[in-house]
């Protein structure tokens, strides 16, 4: 309980200026409502996630956002700059990260850097600064000479993240900026974004990881093109805090065949030797339902190991909203 | 039993690929397109467009001696279509200004004395001059010019008695003097000097190079500017640039200032080789060279970032521009001459920048001719281009689709 009012004593602190402000913002292609009716607010300093399978509208968002993409319906205000009206105003303000790579792979890291900041209006000798200080922040001296399609994943995308960042934006917007990339380069990357974030930049972020989404100060959840949850990970996940049995067997898959039967599982899914269940709404508590569920597969002719209450994660959410769950962990005040 | 086997595994892979490529290759378009639309395209421009019989060329006239004789001669110079005797001239600088502006192809002068000159048996000379600088046309004039000699020598009755008694009339003493007017004429008709300009030797080369100036520059120009957007949009590139504060125009400006420099080493190297390999000589200012090439490589560039703004693929901004550059060659007059071509040819020709740039280019090469005599030619050259850089501008978006 204490972290919780930890959280919402940091919330209150931050809350001052709304950076952005969507208001059933809605997209669409033809039939398809890419972003439907999505409503957002992103506050100055936090680093807020975006967390939905592909095609779920999180890109489209950003380029709306960014004014990008023209929307079909709904308003959206950027740094006090209406989109797509103002966006012109708003460029200087915000780096953008793209999903696919978008420097130029015939260009050298120094080239690529000192372009960026030319076409942000980088003065010649605040350039120099600004590019050898990214590059000595992204540990690329090393490569500073070398061709940009010649970098690996890792350390393109370290390379786009210092391009975006080069004439030091009051808002950033990463759209999936980690897809593809090695966990450890993934971690540096986050590492990056939170001392961005701690020197005041606001960061929206989207991604599909899990373990990324948990590290946003706040996020929302997209499905569909329609918001499906929005708040801190914390919140998110504390409401099923009480809904997890986790059950350990020799025989995963069997037990989770049998598992998948009973009424009071809403949702079962593997983890190495662990069969990690969601309980339906209605369910008993977790210890009681442990003891019901061991019991269970026990009948089957399968030998338990142990079942105990377990901890819901952001995926957990997420199947709970595909059973049909609402998650508005926050207090939403537009 | 296994050599058959594995022959029906090939022929269904073979198949299979088959079927694959007709699938694409019907929802491709384009390229669709380009499998009806080239041969269509060639056929009627080839087919119409192309004729080497060159007929119709427009001929200035400078007739001194205003007689029945002369009218007589036009008419028969007239009857074998070669020449179409459009424009009068007033004085030979006329004449010569007229076909150093590849206005008329070809000038007849008449001199003042035609009739005494032939009356008296001194033989009158008519002179064609024929603008050289074209060898296909300059070969149909010297055709036509000494059919036209030949015939008057051997019909013998062209200037009988009509012409000799009037003649007779006019100078009493001739007939005393020199006997019986046929034979005079018999013996010293009228000849026809023909006087190639230009390009004397009538060498394909010298015709040749200049105009591949501006088909080179045609095709290179284009496709580059085309390429060089069409290639962020494919790359990815195009969407870190557009949420940048570049505007479409600073990005325009700059995608085409590069070419600029790249044209005018293309035009430099051209002439340069054409100097040095095929003599191709330079009689104008090569400094109106360079601001006609200015502008034409500006048009191009132009039509580039016209075609960028449609095309989705680099493979399709090629597709494009060929298009372009297919009409281009045949009927700018590059190879085969435009006065040839049939008058609907002949328009869709006029829009087409390269036909004027072709004659700007000849015309400061080979003739000499000052930048300020072809003001026209640079006119439609920025009419063009303006109304190919507003389509542009209106379609390049700084958004995504």
């Amino acid at each position: 309980m204490t972290t919780v009012a930890a959280e919402s004593q940091r919330a209150e602190a931050t809350e001052g200026v709304t950076v952005i402000e969507a208001r059933a913002l809605t997209r669409r292609f033809g039939d398809l409502i890419a972003v439907d009716s999505v409503d957002l607010r992103v506050r100055r300093g936090e680093i807020f996630g975006c967390l939905g399978p592909n095609g779920s509208g999180k890109s489209t968002l950003m380029r709306m956002l960014l004014g990008l993409l023209e929307p079909s319906a709904g308003e959206a205000l950027v740094l006090g700059c209406r989109m797509p009206a103002d966006a012109e105003r708003l460029r200087p303000h915000v780096g953008y990260m793209t999903q696919r790579f978008s420097l130029y792979e015939d260009l050298s890291v120094e080239e690529n850097l000192d372009f960026a900041g030319e076409i942000f209006g980088l003065s010649r000798r605040r350039r120099r600064e600004r590019v050898d200080s990214a590059i000595a922040d992204a540990g690329m001296q090393r490569y500073r000479a070398m061709r940009a399609a010649t970098l690996s994943g890792g350390w393109k995308q370290r390379l786009a993240l210092a391009a975006a960042t080069i004439h030091q934006p009051e808002l950033l917007l990463l759209d999936e900026p980690t897809a593809g990339v090695d966990p450890q380069s993934r971690r540096r990357f986050w590492e990056k974004l939170f001392q961005l974030a701690s020197q005041g930049a606001t960061i929206l972020v989207s991604t599909h990881y899990m373990d990324e989404a948990v590290r946003c100060h706040r996020l929302c959840m997209l499905r569909d093109g329609r918001r499906v949850a929005v708040g801190t990970p914390r919140r998110l996940t504390s409401s099923l805090d009480r809904r997890i049995v986790e059950v350990r067997t020799a025989q995963t898959d069997a037990a989770i065949h049998l598992l998948s039967g009973s009424p009071l599982v809403a949702s079962v899914t593997q983890l190495g030797d662990t069969a990690h269940v969601l309980l339906s709404s209605g369910a008993p508590p977790p210890e009681e339902c442990a003891v019901q569920l061991s019991a269970l597969v026990t009948a089957g002719g399968l030998r338990v190991t142990e079942a105990t209450p377990g901890d819901a994660t952001l995926e957990d959410v997420f199947v709970a909203i595909l059973l049909g769950e609402r998650f508005e962990a926050e207090v939403d005040e537009t | 039993m296994e050599w058959t086997g594995r022959a029906v595994g090939s022929t269904r892979r073979v198949l299979a690929i088959t079927r694959k490529e007709f699938r694409q290759l019907v929802r491709d378009r384009l390229t669709l397109g380009m499998i009806i639309g080239i041969p269509t395209l060639q056929l009627v421009l080839f087919g119409y467009a192309i004729n080497l019989d060159v007929r119709g060329i427009r001929t200035a006239v400078l007739d001194r001696a205003q007689s029945a004789l002369s009218r007589k001669l036009l008419g028969e110079l007239e009857s074998t279509q070669t020449f179409e005797l459009s424009v009068r001239a007033n004085s030979e600088a006329e004449l010569f200004r007229m076909l150093g502006q590849s206005q008329v192809g070809a000038g007849i002068v008449i001199p003042p004395d035609l009739d005494r000159r032939l009356l008296r048996g001194r033989g009158a000379e008519i002179s064609i001059l024929t603008d050289a600088s074209n060898p296909t046309i300059a070969a149909a004039v010297t055709l036509a010019g000494q059919g036209l000699g030949q015939m008057l020598s051997s019909r013998i009755g062209f200037f009988t008695s009509a012409e000799a008694s009037a003649a007779t009339r006019l100078i009493p003493g001739d007939r005393e003097r020199f006997g019986a007017v046929p034979d005079l004429v018999r013996r010293e008709a009228v000849r026809v000097a023909i006087i190639p300009l230009y390009n004397p030797e009538r060498r394909t080369a010298v015709f040749i190079v200049p105009g591949l100036v501006g088909v080179i520059l045609t095709m290179t120009m284009m496709l580059m500017t085309a390429l060089a957007v069409v290639r962020e949009r494919e790359r990815g590139t195009f969407e870190f640039l557009i949420a940048t504060p570049v505007r479409r125009t600073e990005v325009m400006v700059g995608k085409i200032l590069p070419y600029i420099l790249v044209g005018h080493v293309q035009v430099t190297l051209i002439l340069a080789l054409g100097a040095v390999l095929f003599d191709v000589p330079i009689q104008g200012s090569l400094l109106d060279l360079g601001a006609g090439a200015l502008l034409f490589i500006a048009a191009m560039l132009t039509m580039g970032l016209l075609v960028s703004s449609v095309a989705k693929t680099q493979f399709q901004s090629v597709q494009m521009s060929f298009f372009f550059f297919l009409p281009s060659m045949l009927l700018s007059g590059f190879m085969f001459p435009f006065e040839a071509m049939p008058v609907p040819a002949q328009w869709i020709g006029t829009c087409l920048p390269l036909t004027h740039f072709l004659r700007i280019v000849r015309g400061v090469l080979l003739k000499g001719a000052p930048l300020e005599s072809m003001l026209g030619e640079l006119a439609a050259i920025a009419a063009f281009m303006v109304a190919a850089l507003m389509v542009a501008v209106l379609a390049f978006r700084k958004r995504l689709e």
